[in-house]
């Protein structure tokens, strides 16, 4: 049942199964609902479904889209069909034949109707003819949409009629490329050559395999299609279409690296404090991270019900969380150790490994599931084939806003001019009445607090588990020692180039050897600058 | 500091000494059965709960009786998710804690390196995870799948129920994802299937940033021909890339994924959302209807007192391969390898989902194989499955060098027999 056919159509298709043409003229709607919730195989489903298309029933519509979306379920005592939706921690509970909703907030007393994806297929595919006649502009536009891939005379004729009475221009664009889909294939030749034109507009996918196809040889060489004119004006519109999606899938790769830069920014923000300021090898900055991201975690278990405002709550919590740590990982460990670098190496890594182990401890050794909220699923879509995710569109502006805030803290706040201070001399700093240790500690606390805060968002990309610090630690280091130590701008400058850069190889040499590419770059790099982008000028840069 | 350090360290060894003594030092009348699963490190959070399990089969067994009349003593190490340290610990419980089985190893790697190790002290090893084949060897049975008992059926289902024309073979850059990919490239060529229809795609290890493969997934499945994903991407990797796939707006109804390496204890740890309708392919599912199954599930709960966890393939194969090992031994009345090793073929023990699992010459075992899809809920509902069992087969038939390679280790007393040369190659590693 992949291909897409009216309801009408599917009675004829379907006549010589005598016992199921019986059923339509005898079932009432009822009935014919409360089928779907029988003990029965995947075959007799099917059958239910198209049976229930057939109906001229304005219930038809929500049923069939609480099946495709999985959301539509039985009372396991009175087999009465209902759609629940979760709304927070629970259920909002309709039926779907009285449209009334039910005192149930727990699902088990539910159980699902028996499903599959060819089946919630069809119902989609149902739906999308239901769904031209809706009111509802977005509901409209996606039937109009689904209903391209697959245009038959039905749907022709009905987006036909609908070409004169669409108010909203972008959906009547849709309809008129759903029109010359069926009119391409017509018998005159001037109609099919301007179903090509308007067809050459579209970057719907399905058009360019419907054009394509029109320059295909069988196999004994001849062109499928006869007609010379009409494959050099589809060879034509293919090609312009061509040419945007070359454009669109550069453009897509930009976005692609500034947002894999976006992350590379936030993992090594804090590691260009920690290092970069302070020149300490922090080998823990990814565990910080995890504990960040196990922050995010447990706010989100207090407030189930809240998973959008759970992270922004996460947010600062996460800072403080990590930063509480940075500042005893200090205090007892790292100031014996000012000065000598490789011990402090060592420590820091026997750290890492303390931490994971203790969050495998309190935790448990498996991953945490951490919700994405709503908001930050799905994606802004420009075209068929341009769209850009929500949940990297927010970590964009996310990581910007947070180097911004930390350049701020730097150039404008006194323990940004106390700590810059430290790093460029100690002594005379000291001298100057700077309570050094402090400003060590706070310092070290803040490099820590963002990491934390990478954390959090690392959670909506990733795994929360114990080795989540483990899988960023490599990246963050080559981001600060390409970029420079001790320079925000080179972190960031470094961190989007790399995410172009690697995002510009993976497609042609995959994502193993471009990562292998990006660090033989980076070790030449080093070679001919041993201090980065944009190395330290000055006195301070000798030490 | 470096005295610090040195403490910590000593303190560190006298308490791994102390839990080796408390555990060995046990009543000496005892059969005495090894765990060798990483606690720590990459893998402990797919290992962990393998341990768990030995450990409830072992107190179950006890409470009956034991086995030969003496009671079971496990005897647990920790190789760290460091594939030398299984090799080492594997002599370590074989030398000196002188372990009469081992159950243990979840990565191909780990198992190839205890291989050499346990060849040559001559012990038993039961794996319990589903691999990539090509390997048969006298001292280790393999209760998990063959790639004809997983990757095959999947393939055949996709082929023949969704009709599928274009296919991703996505897997993490290792040897099981590798060989099994291709196993499947000839399989699917041998069907019929064009090169340019098929895509291959390897990532790293804990690949994190899935924009640009699953915008390449995307453009090759708008071609016009169903496409499907056949991925066998390790574990840590499988979230990120579900998530892109939802962002991106694939839905399981364009373009299904079937998922060799996600199971219910990997569900458990994720936001489930964007993996609904995906599909897996198992020889187990929590959610299989039976009373060995229900009884599994209770007595897992039982033991780790959470009624939460989850149960999952690799620990129903644990499970089997452990009562096979009890009845193999009450067999030949003797805890002996050679003996035992004897005995364990043609051993039969019922599978929680439907049928029986024998253990074959070739030291696999049949199983059912069932095609299920994601559900909010975390566990799976099956769409379809195999008819009977599958034998599982050790010399994939669909690479050029394992064609004519068979293993039986009753008749040829060989895991690696060329059927051409008519030569057997004791080669395993």
């Amino acid at each position: 049942m992949a291909a897409f056919t009216a309801p009408a159509v599917e009675q004829s298709q379907l006549s010589d199964n005598t016992q199921f043409s019986d059923d339509t003229d005898t079932l009432s709607f009822e009935q014919a609902v409360a089928l779907l919730a029988e003990k029965v195989n995947f075959k007799q489903q099917e059958e239910n479904l198209i049976r229930l298309s057939g109906y001229e029933d304005e219930r038809v519509y929500n049923i069939l889209y609480s099946f495709s979306k999985n959301t539509l379920f039985y009372v396991k005592e009175t087999k009465e069909l209902v759609s629940a939706v979760n709304v927070g921690d629970s259920y909002k509970v309709t039926s779907v034949l009285a449209g009334e909703v039910l005192d149930i907030t727990s699902k088990s007393s539910l159980k699902k109707v028996k499903s599959k994806n060819s089946l919630r297929r069809l119902a989609g595919e149902y739906l999308a003819v239901l769904g031209l006649k809706s009111k509802n502009v977005s509901i409209r536009k996606k039937a109009v949409y689904d209903v391209i891939k697959n245009v038959d005379e039905d749907a022709y004729l009905t987006l036909s009629k609908l070409v004169k009475t669409e108010p909203e221009a972008d959906i009547l664009e849709l309809i008129q490329v759903g029109v010359a889909m069926w009119e391409v294939d017509s018998d005159i030749q001037q109609t099919r050559l301007e179903a090509i034109e308007t067809l050459s507009e579209s970057l719907i996918p399905d058009v360019r395999v419907k054009l394509a196809a029109f320059n295909k040889k069988t196999e004994s060489g001849e062109y499928v299609e006869t007609d010379k004119r009409i494959r050099t004006a589809a060879a034509r519109a293919v090609g312009k279409i061509d040419e945007r999606i070359g454009f669109f899938s550069f453009l897509d790769n930009v976005v692609f690296g500034l947002s894999l830069g976006s992350v590379l920014l936030l993992i090594a923000i804090g590691l260009a404090i920690t290092f970069g300021v302070m020149g300490v090898i922090n080998m823990a900055h990814g565990e910080l991270m995890m504990i960040g991201a196990y922050t995010a975690f447990v706010v989100q278990q207090v407030l189930p019900s809240h998973i959008g405002l759970s992270v922004f709550v996460a947010i600062p919590l996460a800072f403080l969380v990590s930063a509480m740590f940075g500042i005893a990982i200090e205090r007892f460990v790292i100031r014996y150790m000012y000065g000598r670098p490789l011990e402090t190496l060592l420590a820091t890594f026997g750290i890492s490994l303390i931490l994971q182990q203790m969050v495998r401890v309190i935790f448990g050794p498996t991953n945490q599931a951490v919700e994405t909220p709503p908001f930050m699923s799905g994606s802004l879509e420009f075209n068929p084939i341009f769209a850009i995710t929500y949940n990297r569109l927010y970590i964009f502006i996310f990581s910007i806003a947070v180097l911004l805030a930390l350049i701020y803290i730097l150039k404008r706040t006194r323990l940004g001019l106390q700590v810059r201070a430290v790093s460029q001399n100690r002594q005379i700093a000291k001298a100057m009445g700077v309570r050094s240790e402090w400003v060590d500690a706070l310092t070290f606390g803040l490099g820590a607090g963002i990491a934390g805060i990478a954390g959090v968002a690392l959670s909506q990309l990733t795994n929360v588990g114990p080795n989540l610090g483990q899988a960023y630690i490599i990246d963050s280091f080559m981001v600060v020692v390409f970029g420079g130590v001790g320079n925000l701008w080179g972190t960031f400058v470094a961190a989007m180039s790399l995410g172009v850069i690697s995002k510009f190889m993976e497609p042609w040499a995959g994502a193993v050897l471009a990562k292998i590419l990006v660090l033989v770059f980076i070790i030449l790099f080093i070679q001919k600058r041993p201090r980065g982008l944009f190395p330290q000028k000055g006195r301070a840069a000798e030490n | 500091m470096r005295s610090w350090i040195k403490k910590f360290t000593q303190a560190t060894v006298a308490g791994v000494v102390l839990f080796g003594v408390t555990v060995s030092a046990q009543a000496a009348d005892t059969i005495k059965v090894g765990v060798l699963h990483s606690l720590s490190g990459t893998m402990a959070i797919s290992e962990t709960t393998l341990k768990d399990t030995v450990l409830m089969m072992i107190d179950e067994q006890n409470k009956k009786g034991g086995v030969l009349g003496k009671k079971l003593e496990a005897v647990v190490v920790d190789p760290a998710s460091n594939w030398p340290l299984f090799a080492e610990k594997t002599r370590e419980l074989i030398s000196q804690k002188k372990v009469d089985v081992i159950f243990g190893c979840w990565t191909s790697v780990s198992r190839k390196s205890v291989l050499p190790v346990i060849e040559e002290l001559n012990g038993l090893l039961f794996y319990p995870v589903q691999y990539e084949g090509e390997e048969s060897s006298k001292n280790v049975f393999y209760t998990g799948a063959a790639p004809n008992q997983q990757a095959i059926p999947a393939v055949d289902y996709l082929m023949k129920e969704v009709g599928v024309k274009r296919w991703v073979l996505a897997g993490t850059d290792y040897v099981y994802p590798r060989t099994t990919n291709k196993i499947l490239e000839a399989y699917l060529k041998a069907k019929g299937v064009k090169a340019e229809d098929i895509m291959i795609n390897y990532t790293p290890f804990g690949h994190a940033d899935w924009q640009s493969i699953v915008s390449d997934i995307k453009k090759f499945g708008s071609a016009g021909k169903k496409t499907a994903v056949v991925s066998t991407i390790n574990g840590d990797a499988n979230v990120p890339f579900y998530k892109e796939l939802g962002n991106q707006g694939i839905s399981a109804e364009d373009i299904p994924v079937v998922a060799f390496s996600v199971g219910e204890e990997e569900l458990s740890g994720i936001d489930t959302k964007p993996l609904v309708g995906h599909l897996a392919a198992w020889n187990y599912f929590m959610s299989a209807e039976g009373k060995e199954n229900e009884a599994f599930i209770k007595s897992w709960h039982k033991f780790i007192k959470d009624k939460k966890r989850v149960t999952n393939d690799p620990m129903e194969a644990t499970a089997i391969g452990f009562k096979m090992w009890v009845k193999a031994v009450t067999k030949a009345k003797s805890t002996d390898t050679d003996k035992v090793e004897q005995a364990m073929i043609g051993i039969k023990v019922p599978n929680m989902t439907g049928g029986i699992a024998e253990m074959l010459p070739n030291h696999h075992l049949t199983k059912p194989v069932l095609i299920g899809e994601i559900q909010e809920d975390g566990q799976f509902e099956t769409v379809w499955q195999t008819d009977g069992t599958v034998p599982g087969d050790a010399w994939s038939d669909f690479l050029p060098g394992s064609k004519d390679v068979v293993s039986d280790w009753v008749k040829l007393k060989c895991g690696n027999y060329n059927t051409k040369t008519k030569k057997c190659s004791g080669q395993n590693f």
